[in-house]
């Protein structure tokens, strides 16, 4: 209890009858803490997914120099309730001759994994559902999940379309999934923690100890390529963020719903709310993604400059969570920037890049952090 | 090395044109918000043709004299006119253009000689039911003197001197 009045950071004689701390107690006990965890994801989740099809659309808009949704509301702001309302009052269709468990099954298996993901990633110093000693594992374990649903949905649907998009989803992310360890992998011999909110806390002084850049020159007084061992870590970071894209089923990597070739892809035969899940998850999925690029390299709730004061208390990890989130939400736009720039690749290109460029690239900086790591041992 | 070479050049060019798309993505929008604002249409547009008057006078320049009528490919103008007292040209009274048979020519407009017809701005025509194969120029004319506060001039035709008009305006 007095941690938590040093966490707000107030005078204990002002704290003890506010109504404040009583709640703060209150939320901090164990039943009512994961309840409201549990509404928090979901609530973050389910605001994230309607909202950023409303950012997609609007960047959209402003890449081609178009208004975007502008009806709904002010600046079209009640376009994903009015989308919601009429994906819900759509029927849902179970096409003959399908699997209806599995057709109805994917889109929930689809959706779930970004929610039980949220609950191993730190929002904040002390705004993280649970401490994981192992959360970067679980966050993949999770993850991959995603590629299955798509899997299932599409071989679910009886339908050409859909079974061919299943066929590319899965090459696509077994493809990109290796590249994507490989460059987590470099990391973690790095960082040697798996916990997500210890290896923020490695990253804490300032942009020059992210894990982006913390390989080329330490600050700390080790020089160049000391403890980061990583002298690529920005290129590292772009794999990740590349194979990112590609785990998500982003443009220009959107094998899976490539529609000008495949109708919808996977999600051909669904209608009604069973292809808005698809669609909710596919953003869900992208926070999550730029969730964890952001805390793996661009060093989570800590702030750009210095170190925020612990005195700062409450104000200071609400501080925290802003720069979390302006990070994320930064990734978050540049994905939506490139899906407005770039077409769509073919599929040998796809693998191309993955299987000629980016395993290569991937493998041999994980060869240079090791060799880098045990270098000092020998002098 | 040849590998290492193209995919930095490769990565390069997809720099630039991200750099491209962010710079259009701070420009303003060129929308136009169709019902709630309208393009005007350049002079060299060519609407359906409309009876051109005389800014001062608010009189029409159309006579009737027919040669538009004649002159369509397409025998979609039907016109009538009328001489009012005292005067010894004829003035418009009736002027049917069928605008579903037009096909924009512009040889009506070429062929008048007093300069009495043009083209319009009109192109918001899409209606149901269709009114545009039996479109009332005169009426069209008059809206348009009276929106800018003068008095439109189409002589009234006489009970006993109908016939007679017929005669002379039949293209």
């Amino acid at each position: 209890m007095s941690a938590l009045r040093d966490l707000c950071g107030l005078p204990e004689t002002l704290i003890a009858h506010t109504m404040i701390a009583r709640i703060l107690e209150l939320i901090s006990s164990e039943p009512y803490r994961s309840l409201l965890y549990l509404v928090g994801i979901c609530a973050f989740v389910a605001a994230n997914a309607a909202y950023l099809v409303w950012v997609e659309r609007k960047g959209a808009g402003r890449f081609q120099r178009r208004p975007g949704p502008d009806e709904a509301g002010p600046w079209g702001l009640l376009q994903p309730p009015a989308d919601g309302i009429k994906l819900l009052s759509k029927q849902l269709l179970v096409p003959p001759g399908a699997d209806a468990i599995l057709f109805r099954a994917a889109p929930l298996m689809v959706m779930a994994p970004p929610l039980v993901c949220l609950a191993v990633i730190p929002f904040g110093d002390f705004v993280l559902a649970r401490n994981v000693n192992i959360g970067l594992l679980m966050v993949f374990s999770f993850g991959s999940i995603n590629v299955m649903a798509l899997m299932l949905g599409g071989w679910a649907s009886r339908n050409k379309y859909a079974i061919i998009s299943a066929a590319r989803v899965v090459s696509q992310n077994v493809a990109y999934e290796i590249p994507m360890l490989l460059v987590v992998i470099t990391l973690l011999m790095v960082t040697g923690t798996m916990n997500l909110q210890e290896i923020i806390v490695q990253q804490a002084g300032g942009f020059w100890n992210w894990n982006i850049l913390r390989g080329i020159w330490d600050f700390s007084g080790g020089g160049w390529g000391h403890i980061g061992g990583n002298l690529l870590a920005p290129v590292t970071f772009l794999i990740f963020y590349i194979c990112m894209l590609a785990e998500t089923n982003r443009a220009p990597f959107d094998m899976a719903e490539a529609e000008s070739e495949l109708v919808a892809g996977a999600f051909t035969e669904y209608g009604g709310m069973g292809f808005g899940v698809f669609f909710m998850a596919e953003y869900a999925n992208i926070v999550v993604g730029c969730s964890l690029a952001t805390l793996l390299f661009l060093g989570g709730w800590q702030s750009p400059v210095g170190i925020v004061p612990a005195s700062w208390g409450l104000f200071g990890t609400l501080l925290g969570v802003g720069f979390f989130l302006a990070k994320m939400y930064f990734l978050v736009f540049s994905v939506v920037w490139i899906r407005w720039t770039f077409p769509r690749t073919q599929f040998y290109g796809l693998l191309n890049l993955s299987w000629k460029i980016l395993i290569p690239v991937s493998l041999f900086t994980l060869l240079l952090t090791s060799v880098l790591l045990k270098l000092p041992r020998l002098f | 090395m040849n590998l290492v070479t193209e995919t930095i050049s490769g990565f390069w060019t997809l720099i630039t044109g991200l750099r491209i798309t962010i710079k259009e993505f701070f420009k303003p929008t060129i929308t136009v918000h169709y019902p709630r604002q309208t393009l005007t249409m350049p002079k060299r547009y060519r609407g359906h043709i409309e009876l051109k008057w005389n800014e001062e006078t608010g009189r029409a320049n159309c006579t009737a004299c027919g040669i538009c009528a004649k002159a369509c490919p397409s025998a979609c103008i039907v016109l009538d006119g009328l001489k009012p007292e005292g005067e010894k040209k004829k003035t418009v009274t009736d002027y049917q253009l069928n605008y579903t048979l037009c096909s924009l020519c512009k040889l009506c407009i070429e062929a008048c000689p007093f300069d009495a017809i043009q083209h319009s701005g009109r192109y918001n025509l899409a209606s149901v039911p269709n009114p545009w194969n039996d479109m009332d120029l005169v009426q069209r004319y008059k809206d348009q003197v009276t929106r800018v506060g003068k008095t439109p001039f189409v002589p009234e035709k006489p009970a006993a001197a109908a016939p007679a008009a017929d005669q002379n305006a039949q293209p």
